[in-house]
């Protein structure tokens, strides 16, 4: 069970710099909590009170998860996750 | 600084310029750590708002996905203000995430869809920190490095 994952520039500081970075799980919600324990602190900039943060896209071969089930959307082997700030602001 | 041809600079003022009274926003692309804005892409503001601008979040993931293709970046990202300075607001602040890039503020609140100055002002926001810098605009048939002195109407 691999997962590719699209780490935006932002948030390279977690990865050491890696672009991209491999996880697993079998939801987004067991990936991110498989990412947090190779990346300390990543789950916190994607999270906020359990929840996906509100200025922070996720996709799963390029579906925003927001309509796919957001954190309990399902992954399989060889799935593509990228994360993606929202451009956004006032 | 920020470096930009006149005709980048006069499409972002033209984009703002139409889209008034709502926010309208978008990136200029370049090939990546060139800091040179080639390419750009008008984005429809998601939440059509004279206050508040987002990227659809299905586009957003096309153009970066281009991008990367193209081994372009963000070169610059840039928004308008509707009704008040070109400068960034809180939000701007809180949601910029892109440390690398220009962030580009055009303020339409004088003329609105009308022809007119507007202010067109470049910074950087890193990690909450802003920092205004210097915009040269590039004129084409004035390829030298002199600094272009703003025109006073569009």
């Amino acid at each position: 069970m691999a997962i590719e994952v699209r780490i935006p520039t932002i948030l390279r500081t977690y990865t050491d710099g890696a672009k991209a970075v491999t996880g697993e799980g079998e939801t987004l919600s067991a990936l991110i909590e498989n990412l947090e324990a190779s990346h300390p602190g990543i789950a916190d900039r994607l999270l906020d009170n359990g929840e996906l943060r509100r200025f922070v896209n996720v996709y799963i071969n390029d579906e925003d998860v927001r309509f796919i089930g957001g954190l309990e959307a399902k992954l399989s082997d060889g799935d593509q996750v990228v994360v993606l700030p929202a451009v956004a602001g006032g | 600084m920020l470096t930009i041809d006149r005709a980048i600079r006069d499409a972002i003022v033209a984009h703002a310029k139409r889209d008034h009274p709502d926010e309208a926003c978008g990136i200029v692309a370049g090939p990546e750590g060139s800091d040179t804005p080639v390419r750009l892409v008008e984005m429809v503001n998601a939440a059509g708002s004279p206050t508040f601008y987002e990227f659809d979040s299905t586009e957003l993931l096309a153009l970066y996905k281009q991008m990367w293709d193209a081994d372009e970046e963000p070169v610059i990202v840039y928004h308008s203000h509707t009704a008040t300075e070109a400068y960034p607001s809180r939000t701007d602040i809180g949601l910029a995430s892109e440390p690398g890039a220009h962030y580009v503020l055009v303020s339409t609140a004088e003329h609105g869809n009308n022809d007119g100055p507007v202010e067109f002002r470049s910074y950087r926001i890193v990690d909450g920190a802003v920092t205004e810098e210097e915009v040269r605009v590039l004129d084409p048939t004035n390829t030298d490095q002199n600094p272009a002195t703003p025109r006073s109407n569009d």
